[in-house]
């Protein structure tokens, strides 16, 4: 039990401005290690800007500016002297629409691998068998790893995507609506990973299906208006929730 | 039915306008390259000059008197000179402007929109005959003074056509950088790419064939421009052995000579061939465009 409950990211009274607007006010939040966590909540709440300030994706948006600190294995990210491209290779991220580079689907899985050094072609092979087992898709493509990811379905873009996170191994895992562009099987599928991947990395996904959050999750932080307003195991929140606004939420009243 | 008569105005003689408008250009298009093939095949046909001589002699004497063996019509000086000159101006032009297409979209977003993009579009009207002026009396002063020779030469013609091109090749490789998705671009920075791995294993090789439309666009600008060439290149039925010699262009060939020669003449006649020669190496480099634009991995 214990191990489940080290925290490995820990937020602490996260501020985020675009310009003037607030989209994140004083977010203190926790990630367990190996769990998944959701991030629920109506649409402009803030979860997108609370994810990418996770591994420092908002860095690449003009005009942000973040306060607060976000702690990772003990260091805090946002520290002058962080390697924002090492962070980014510990901490991968999935996308709400299929990105897949306009390449090879072997080129996709094999790009991070590369651009962090590896060179040696046996083990670029074995990391690209290896991720696409991992994301569910390497039966689907094993055939076909030279013609361009772009011809793949959505969801199987999507588990390529997956994939190429993999590749790399990372520690943490964020994804965002992963599933919104998706059908229901793609949909299932991609639950089904989680709940495998969750064993050896730690998840943080955000939803705005609700039954998703329940499904996939161990516990869930509920967004509202750029504030966190309850976190707590994901049967608490769903069963038993501390605010009432919460309640509201999840019954479907607004959102 | 109240419909119908609301909509029987419109189904006039005005939808026939862009029909006829199109069959008009064909027409126009068609005329004029059935009237190029049919002159410049002529030098073959009519006048019996061996194609293995206009495209590989260089004995250029198209008023030698009949008893002296009459008109020698040897074009290679043309040829060469042109591929010369075009090439030259592409290497110089082509990794430039790439390299600004990248700049003005990924680097500088903000300079390049208000600065180098207004830039380029002066660079663009400019009319060649102040680009051959100032190549005149600039970079050809400036050649005569610091490598030798005339100034007259290949160097000073691949310059100008270069600075010429630059607008052509920004313009469309910028649109080619601009289209790449920003969502594959986010992926690979979330990968932890640098900027600069992004930009080199991501974006450019997806845009390349779009860069390639570019410099192939700019590659027929250079081939087709006649008169700032002209004034720069020294215009001698000359095989140049240096980027210093002067020589000659298909372009500039035709304007010097068209004035002097008859109507069906045999020098005329090969004017027209080597117009013949420029209207199949443009059609060949619009194809190629084309092909290339279609056959790219983004769609
Ligand atoms: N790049 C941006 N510039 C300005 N405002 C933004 C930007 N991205 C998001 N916002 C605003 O911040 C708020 C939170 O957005 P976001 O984090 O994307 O919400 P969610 O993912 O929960 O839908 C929204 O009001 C949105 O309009
Ligand atoms: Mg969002």
């Amino acid at each position: 039990m214990s191990r489940l409950e080290k925290v490995k990211i820990r937020a602490e009274h996260l501020n985020l401005y675009y310009g003037n607007f607030q989209a994140l006010k004083d977010v203190t939040l926790d990630i367990r290690e190996n769990t998944v966590t959701a991030l629920i909540g109506p649409s402009g709440c803030g979860k997108s800007s609370f994810l990418r300030s996770l591994n420092r994706m908002n860095d690449i948006i003009e005009g942000v500016r973040i306060e607060g600190q976000v702690i990772f294995d003990g260091a805090n990210i946002y520290s002058p002297d962080t390697d924002v491209v090492a962070l980014r290779k510990r901490i991968g991220m999935v996308f709400q629409r299929p990105n897949p580079f306009p390449m090879s689907i072997y080129d996709n899985i094999a790009y991070g691998p590369r651009i962090h050094g590896e060179r040696n072609r046996a083990r670029l092979d074995e990391i690209v068998e290896r991720s696409l087992t991992q994301a569910a898709l390497w039966d689907e493509v094993k055939d076909r790893l030279r013609s361009s990811a772009l011809g793949l379905s959505g969801g199987q873009q999507q588990r390529l995507c997956l994939a190429r996170v993999l590749a790399v191994d990372p520690e943490v895992i964020l994804m965002d609506e992963p599933c919104s562009a998706l059908d229901p099987i793609s949909t299932t599928k991609i639950e089904e990973l989680i709940d495998e991947l969750k064993n050896k990395y730690t998840i943080v996904i955000v939803t705005h299906n609700m039954q998703q959050a329940a499904r996939v999750s161990a516990w869930t932080a509920l967004f509202l208006n750029g504030e966190v307003i309850e976190y707590d195991r994901t049967s608490k929140v769903f069963t038993n929730p501390r605010d009432k606004r919460t309640e509201d939420y999840i019954t479907g009243r607004f959102g | 039915m109240a419909e119908h008569r609301g909509r029987k105005p419109t189904r006039s003689w005005a939808e026939l306008v862009p029909p006829v408008c199109a069959g008009v250009l064909i027409v126009a298009t068609l005329a004029v390259i059935v009237f190029i093939a049919e002159r410049g095949l002529a030098t073959f046909l009519v006048h019996g000059v061996s194609p293995r001589e206009f495209f590989f002699s260089t004995l250029w004497k198209p008023d030698r008197p009949p008893e002296a063996g009459g008109p020698a019509l040897g074009a290679l000086p043309f040829i060469i000179g042109s591929v010369l000159v075009t090439g030259l101006a592409v290497l110089l032009a082509a990794p430039l402007s790439i390299m600004t297409a990248f700049f003005i979209v990924e680097i500088a977003p903000s300079a390049g929109r208000r600065i180098i993009q207004p830039a380029v579009e002066i660079l663009a009207g400019i009319p060649s005959v102040v680009y051959g002026w100032v190549g005149l009396s600039v970079i050809v002063v400036f050649i005569r003074e610091h490598f030798g020779g005339l100034g007259f030469s290949v160097l000073a013609g691949g310059l100008v056509l270069a600075v010429m091109i630059v607008p052509t090749i920004v313009s469309v490789a910028t649109e080619a950088v601009r289209s790449f998705p920003p969502e594959a671009k986010e992926a690979a920075l979330a990968l932890g790419s640098t900027r600069w791995q992004m930009l080199r294993w991501v974006v450019f090789p997806a845009v390349l064939p779009g860069l390639i439309t570019a410099v192939i666009l700019g590659m027929a600008r250079a081939f087709g421009e006649a008169l700032a060439v002209q004034m720069v290149i020294g215009n001698t039925h000359t095989v140049p052995r240096s980027l210093l010699d002067q020589t000659i262009t298909l372009t500039s060939g035709i304007t010097l000579d068209m004035g002097y020669t008859v109507m069906g003449t045999a020098w005329n006649n090969a004017l027209w061939t080597m117009a013949l020669v420029l209207l199949i190496i443009s059609l060949f480099f619009i194809v190629l465009s084309r092909t290339i634009a279609k056959r790219g991995v983004l769609r």
